[in-house]
């Protein structure tokens, strides 16, 4: 089983924007090692006979009938917001200074 | 900021292929966002288009829309696509603040229709395949408005804000197979090709597709190859580019630049662009690489689609008429020429002149109503065809004042000048104006008499038999009567009073 590096890790770290010191990126390779072979066991118990699902009901086809359902107020959806203005979120600087 | 070089489009062509990949995004009509029940009306004020589900807060669970599967179908299918027999959703996650969940729903590796084509016509008559890779469904991210930069744009901006009302309604993803062989047409093949899905999606009736409002965008990918090489370049991506214009002028400017950049020995760096409306240029926007990693994975939340076959059947059964068929079989109709239904097409009137037929009118007096009068109309005012102060209607109804004798070709021109100007319906304009042909021999025949007594020479000869001379005389009653004389009846008058037989 290949292990997850600290390089991969700093990888995944980025893309989410988190900032992680060299003793995170160890720590967590070792705990991603661990929760990827857990997961990876469930592929020795099933066997060709068992389709891989993302989903655990045997369900397709759950359709809504295209009818306009109430929306939030603005209000109550930017009640949860940390910052708002002109009735939208506000978000800090998105990109850096490149 | 550096001067981009660009190699004469000839030279370029002479020495590299260009191979094209089309993505176009089609928002879809539907009253309602893909996964919640928010209405998608434009316009609306911010924020007041979301629920917990668009918004992505803890708990909140998404349904799928049944019109924007079916809509999909509908399209895999005018595109010639298999449909999947079952398929999924999964998320493709990024992180930028456009998507409140973190992430958008699309479809990754099982998407609703693929391996299609669609053929579109060059201006010359030429069939052009193009090939479908795919369709799939996903989901329209919110609006960003970026403040403090100096220019708008993110790049310098100090915040952003968000308005969610766009999040969540329902986009088909259609994307291509490389394009190969186009050659120095490619940039034409990619309008055409934007083009001629435009007409389908309208005709599908699942969207209206208007580029302007940003119903229907399009990337290009573009890259070059030396020719006779197999291999494919490196390839850059122009964003949105949101006009038919702009995608053959930004396919051109790519073919341009690639080739300075490629046979100066430098190398094409694998990269998003932006497209420049005032200029026809692309800039640099994001290097690609970094932001691929999207780490797409199904989305558990929504349950996996698997379109009956008797419903995919039923929709086949219930396309409409694909546009290039509809048009192949007007011009047949029609009895006029490539070339003739190309400046049909070009004006924007195929389908005013379609209604205008169905309204009642003569095809020939239609066309040539459209692509005359009304054509030079929205030239000289500056608007589209459409958008001219006319119905099909009201021009059909000019139409049938001609054909009835009541109105000559002049009295209809004045008609028409009426309606445009907001004097009403064509018979109110009639009315108003006085403009009904004048047929009644008692009003003709005082006209006709002085016409006689200030030609005495010219009714002389026509007595004497010279019959070609009754012109000049038909010519004077109808400036006696302002062009409002009906020019058979004076005539017949003319002899008649002559007492010469026609």
């Amino acid at each position: 089983m290949p292990g997850i590096t600290p390089e991969e890790v700093a990888h995944l770290g980025r893309l989410a924007r988190l900032e992680l010191s060299s003793e995170e990126l160890d720590h967590f390779a070792g705990q991603l090692d661990d929760i990827i072979g857990a997961v990876a066991r469930v592929s020795e118990v099933a066997g060709e006979d068992v389709p891989p699902t993302s989903h655990p009901l045997p369900l397709t086809n759950v359709m809504r009938q295209d009818t306009v359902r109430p929306s939030l107020t603005p209000d109550q959806a930017l009640s949860g917001a940390p910052a708002q203005e002109q009735q939208r979120f506000k978000v800090p600087q998105i990109l850096g200074e490149d | 900021m550096t001067v981009t070089d660009l190699l004469p489009y000839e030279d370029a062509l002479a020495t590299y292929d260009p191979v094209m990949g089309l993505e176009v995004h089609v928002e879809l009509g539907t009253r309602t966002k893909m996964f919640c029940g928010c209405s998608t009306e434009l316009g609306a004020a911010p924020n007041s288009q979301t629920c917990p589900t668009c918004l992505g807060l803890p708990g909140s669970l998404p349904v799928v829309n049944a019109t924007g599967v079916e809509s999909a179908i509908k399209i895999g299918l005018a595109l010639n696509c298999e449909i999947a027999e079952w398929c999924r959703f999964a998320r493709k996650n990024y992180f930028y603040p456009d998507m409140p969940k973190n992430f958008q729903t699309s479809q990754y590796d099982e998407p609703i229709a693929f391996n299609g084509y669609l053929d579109v016509q060059l201006e010359d008559g030429e069939v052009f395949r193009v090939q479908i890779e795919r369709a799939h469904m996903e989901e329209d991210t919110g609006k960003s408005t970026h403040v403090g930069g100096a220019t708008g744009r993110i790049h310098g901006a100090t915040y952003s804000l968000l308005d969610y009302n766009r999040a969540g309604i329902p986009l088909i993803e259609i994307v291509t197979k490389p394009i190969e062989g186009a050659g120095d047409r490619a940039p034409e093949v990619a309008r055409a090709y934007v083009a001629e899905l435009r007409e389908l999606i309208k005709a599908l009736g699942v969207s209206e597709a208007r580029m302007e409002m940003g119903q229907m965008r399009c990337d290009v990918n573009l890259s070059l190859r030396p020719r006779g090489e197999q291999k494919f370049g490196t390839r850059s991506e122009t964003k949105n580019v949101n006009s038919l214009r702009s995608v053959e002028r930004a396919a051109r400017y790519e073919i341009q630049r690639h080739a300075a950049v490629l046979s100066t020995g430098g190398t094409i760096v694998q990269e998003t662009r932006h497209f420049h409306e005032e200029d026809g240029s692309t800039t640099s926007g994001r290097i690609k690489e970094e932001a691929e990693d999207y780490r797409y994975f199904p989305e558990p939340d929504l349950v996996p689609v698997a379109p009956p076959r008797d419903w995919v059947e039923e929709l086949r059964s219930g396309l409409p008429e694909l546009p290039r068929l509809r048009r192949e079989r007007l011009k047949t109709d029609w009895g006029i020429s490539d070339h003739e239904m190309q400046s049909v097409l070009n004006a924007g009137a195929l389908d005013l002149i379609v209604a205008t037929i169905d309204a009642g009118a003569d095809g020939a007096a239609a066309r040539k109503w459209w692509m005359g009068e009304l054509a030079r109309h929205a030239n000289e005012s500056g608007v589209e065809l459409p958008a001219v102060p006319i119905t099909p209607v009201q021009v059909a109804r000019v139409s049938a004042l001609v054909a009835a004798g009541d109105l000559n070709d002049k009295l209809a021109r004045q008609v028409i000048e009426g309606v445009l100007a907001g004097e009403g319906d064509p018979d109110q304009v009639v009315d108003r104006r006085g403009l009904k042909v004048v047929s009644d021999d008692s009003a003709l025949g005082a006209a006709v008499d002085q016409a006689i007594a200030d030609n005495a020479a010219i009714a002389e000869k026509i007595r004497g038999g010279n019959l070609a001379a009754a012109g000049a005389l038909i010519g004077a009653v109808m400036k006696l009567t302002r062009g409002q004389a009906d020019a058979k009846r004076v005539r017949e008058l003319v002899l008649e009073k002559l007492g010469v037989q026609g």
